[in-house]
C-alpha cells in the first residue's frame, strides 16, 4: 500500500483523506476539530486515529497538507483605478489563495487606514499606475501604509519607476517588503503571477509558522499552502489534463463555506458571438473569493445583498430571522432534525449564495446600436460554452438537494446580459476531494486527474 | 526607465465606432515618432479614455471618431478629466467629427468651447499633431 494523507486543516475542522496511490482511489475519510489554538497536531492526530480506524494500522508514503485556520491568509489588495490595476492586484491576491478582505483604490484615506489595522492582514498588496505611468498613488499609499500599525507584509507590485522609491518609505516605517513586478505593466495587460508566487512564498516562509502551523509544517512532505490555491491547481488540472489522462476542459467549480464562497472558472473567456472586448482581458484560469457570501459565518451579510435584490420575499422574515441567529449561535448546525423546517430557507440561502457570487465572477455583454447595425460589447469572461460545474464546500455538499442550489450558477433569463454557463452538466464533489486533489497533484498529477473523475459524479 | 522623457498619450476611437484603420495608422506613427503611446483601439468610452490616462500619467488624449457622432459622444469629457485629477490634460480630436460637411471653422470652434486644445479636420496629417503635441508641452 502506498497511502499518501491528504490534509487540510480548516477554520473549523482537520480533513483527512487517505489515497492510495497504486490502487488510484481514495480509501478513508476522516474529520476532527481543528486545534489551532492550543496545538494543530491534535486535531491533525485525531483525524489520524479516525482513519487508522477505517484502515488498521499502517505507515503512510507522505503527508501534504492545505490550510485555511487561523482566518486564512488574510490580504488586502489596492490599486489606482478601480477596474485596472485595482482589479489587477484583487485577481493576482485572489488567484494565489488569499482571502481578499477589501481591495482599495486611489489615494488611501483616514478611514481606510483605519479600517486596515482592524483587519490586520498577513499581506498588503500594493500596486498602482502601468509601468512609466502614474506614480503619485504608489508613494502617497506607501505613505498611508508606512504610518499604518500592524504586522503584515508589504508586497509592492506596481508602476516599476516608483517601486524603488516606494520600498523606501515602506522600510522607513518599518515595515517588511517585497518587491514585485507591476500586475498590469502596461495598460490593459495583467501580469498576476508573479504577485501570486510572491504570495504563496511568504506564506509558506513566513505566514505558516505565525499561524501556528509549523509543528505541523514540521511533519509534513512538502510545504503547507493556501487551501483555495490547492482548489485553484485542482481545477487548473482538472482542466487542463495531465499526460495521457485528459482533462475535462473548460469548466468552472463553486465552493461554498461558511465564511466565504470561492468561484473558480478554468475557461478562456473569450467572446463567443463576435462582441468586442472592452476593459482588461481577464485569465484563463481565475478565482474570486466573497467575503460577505457565506452560509454561516457571512449569513447576515449575504441575507442582506438578498434583501437588496428583492430575494426571498416568500419567506416568512422572522423565520428567515430565527434561522439566521440560530447559524450565528452555532455555525456548526444543520437544517434537520428540530432545525427540519429551516431546511427551505437554508436552500434557498444557498441557492441565492452561488447566485450572488456567480455575478461578480462572469463577464456582462452589452448591446449598442451604432450606425453600422447593433455591435455587441463585452466586459469580462464569456463563460457561456462551460461544459462542467463542479459544486464543492460542506454548504453544498451536505444540502439534501443540491442539484437545486447549483442550478444557479447556470443561465436563467432574468440574469439579462450575465455571461454564465448556458448548458453545462453539473459533477458533485460528494467527497470534498478537490482540495486534496490539489495536494496530490504537486507529486501524482495524473493519479488525481482519476479519483476527480471517477468521484464527482453528475447530478 | 521608460517614458521619463517620452510624451505619453492615450489615443482610441470614441463611442460605437467601429473604425479601426485610421487608429492603426495614428498607432504606428506616433510610436514611430518616439511617442510612449496607449491605444485603447475602437469602440472606447469616455470612461476608458479617462482611466487609461490616470494609469499611464498621460500629458494628451487624442479622441478619433469617423463615424459622424463624435460631437456627442466627446461631450464631457473635459469635465471628466476635471473630476479625475486630470486638469491639466491635452484633450485633441480628430477625423469626420461631425455629421455631414460643415465649416471646419465653426466646427473647431465648437470643439475647443468643449474644452478641447486641438480639432483637426479630416485628412490631417499626424505630424501636425506631434507638432503640436510638442509646442502645447514646451518641448
Amino acid at each position: 500500500m502506498g497511502i499518501y494523507l491528504l490534509t487540510d486543516f480548516g477554520s473549523t475542522y482537520t480533513k483527512m483523506t487517505a489515497v492510495d496511490v497504486e490502487k488510484g482511489a481514495i480509501v478513508a475519510f476522516s474529520k476532527s476539530f481543528t486545534t489551532i489554538e492550543t496545538d494543530v497536531t491534535e486535531g491533525y492526530y485525531n483525524a489520524l486515529a479516525g482513519i487508522r480506524q477505517q484502515l488498521g494500522d499502517f505507515t503512510p508514503k507522505a503527508s501534504l497538507a492545505c490550510s485555511s485556520a487561523a482566518g486564512g491568509l488574510k490580504i488586502v489588495s489596492s490599486g489606482l483605478v478601480p477596474d485596472l490595476t485595482a482589479k489587477a492586484s484583487r485577481l493576482a491576491a485572489a488567484s494565489a489563495g488569499g482571502k481578499v478582505v477589501k481591495t482599495y483604490s486611489y489615494e488611501l484615506t483616514e478611514f481606510e487606514q483605519e479600517e486596515i489595522v482592524k483587519i490586520k492582514p498577513d499581506i498588503l498588496l500594493l500596486s498602482g499606475g502601468i509601468d512609466g505611468g502614474n506614480k503619485k498613488v504608489l508613494l502617497q499609499n506607501a505613505s498611508v501604509i508606512a504610518e499604518t500599525e500592524g504586522d503584515f507584509f508589504v508586497i509592492v507590485a506596481g508602476n516599476r519607476s516608483a517601486s524603488g522609491e516606494a520600498q523606501k518609505i515602506l522600510e522607513a516605517g518599518g515595515k517588511k517588503i517585497i518587491l514585485c513586478e507591476n500586475v498590469m505593466p502596461a495598460f490593459g495587460k495583467l501580469n498576476i503571477e508573479p504577485a501570486k508566487s510572491a504570495i504563496r512564498d511568504l506564506f509558506i516562509e513566513n505566514i505558516v509558522s505565525a499561524k501556528g502551523l509549523d509543528k505541523a509544517m514540521a511533519m509534513m512532505d512538502m510545504e503547507i499552502i493556501p487551501t483555495p490555491l490547492a482548489v485553484y491547481e485542482a481545477c487548473e488540472l482538472l482542466s487542463k489534463g495531465s499526460g495521457s489522462e485528459k482533462g475535462l476542459g473548460e469548466l468552472m467549480a463553486y465552493d461554498l463555506g461558511g465564511a466565504t464562497c470561492d468561484v473558480y472558472s478554468m475557461a478562456d473567456g473569450l467572446p463567443k458571438s463576435g462582441a468586442f472586448i472592452s476593459g482588461i482581458q481577464e485569465p484563463f484560469a481565475k478565482r474570486t473569493v466573497e467575503g460577505d457570501i457565506g452560509m454561516r459565518y457571512s449569513l447576515h451579510a449575504l441575507y442582506d445583498l438578498i434583501r437588496e435584490e428583492g430575494g426571498m420575499a416568500e419567506f416568512d422574515p422572522e423565520e428567515v430571522a430565527d434561522w439566521l441567529n440560530i447559524c450565528k449561535a452555532a455555525p456548526d448546525v444543520l437544517p434537520q432534525g428540530e432545525h427540519a423546517k429551516f431546511a427551505p430557507i437554508d436552500a434557498s440561502l444557498a441557492g441565492w449564495a452561488m447566485r450572488l457570487s456567480a455575478a461578480r465572477h462572469v463577464g456582462y455583454v452589452e448591446r449598442i446600436f451604432t450606425p453600422s447595425g447593433e455591435v455587441f460589447s463585452q466586459e469580462g469572461k464569456d463563460l457561456t460554452r462551460v461544459e462542467y460545474i463542479i459544486g464543492s464546500g460542506g454548504a453544498i455538499i451536505n444540502a439534501p438537494d443540491p442539484k437545486t442550489i447549483l442550478q444557479e450558477a447556470i443561465y436563467s433569463p432574468r440574469d439579462l446580459n450575465a455571461l454564465k454557463p448556458q448548458k453545462s452538466k453539473i459533477l458533485l464533489d460528494k467527497e470534498n476531494a478537490l482540495a486534496g486533489m490539489g495536494l496530490l497533484a504537486r507529486s501524482h498529477p495524473e493519479v488525481a486527474l482519476r479519483i476527480m473523475k471517477s468521484s464527482f459524479t453528475e447530478i | 526607465m521608460e517614458g521619463h522623457d517620452k510624451i505619453t498619450i492615450v489615443i482610441g476611437v470614441i463611442g460605437a465606432d467601429v473604425h479601426a484603420v485610421g487608429n492603426k495608422i495614428l498607432n504606428y506613427t506616433f510610436t514611430k515618432a518616439g511617442l510612449n503611446v496607449v491605444n485603447l483601439g475602437v469602440m472606447v468610452s469616455q470612461t476608458e479614455f479617462v482611466e487609461a490616462a490616470v494609469e499611464a500619467d498621460a500629458q494628451a488624449i487624442l479622441v478619433s471618431s469617423l463615424y459622424g457622432h463624435g460631437e456627442i459622444d466627446v461631450k464631457g469629457l473635459r469635465e471628466k478629466c476635471d473630476e479625475a485629477g486630470l486638469a491639466d490634460i491635452l484633450l485633441y480630436v480628430g477625423g469626420n467629427i461631425v455629421v455631414g460637411k460643415q465649416d471646419f471653422n465653426e466646427v473647431e470652434k465648437r470643439f475647443l468651447a468643449m474644452g478641447f486644445n486641438r480639432a483637426y479636420p479630416p485628412g490631417s496629417d499626424p505630424a501636425l499633431s506631434i507638432k503640436h503635441l510638442n509646442e502645447d508641452l514646451g518641448k
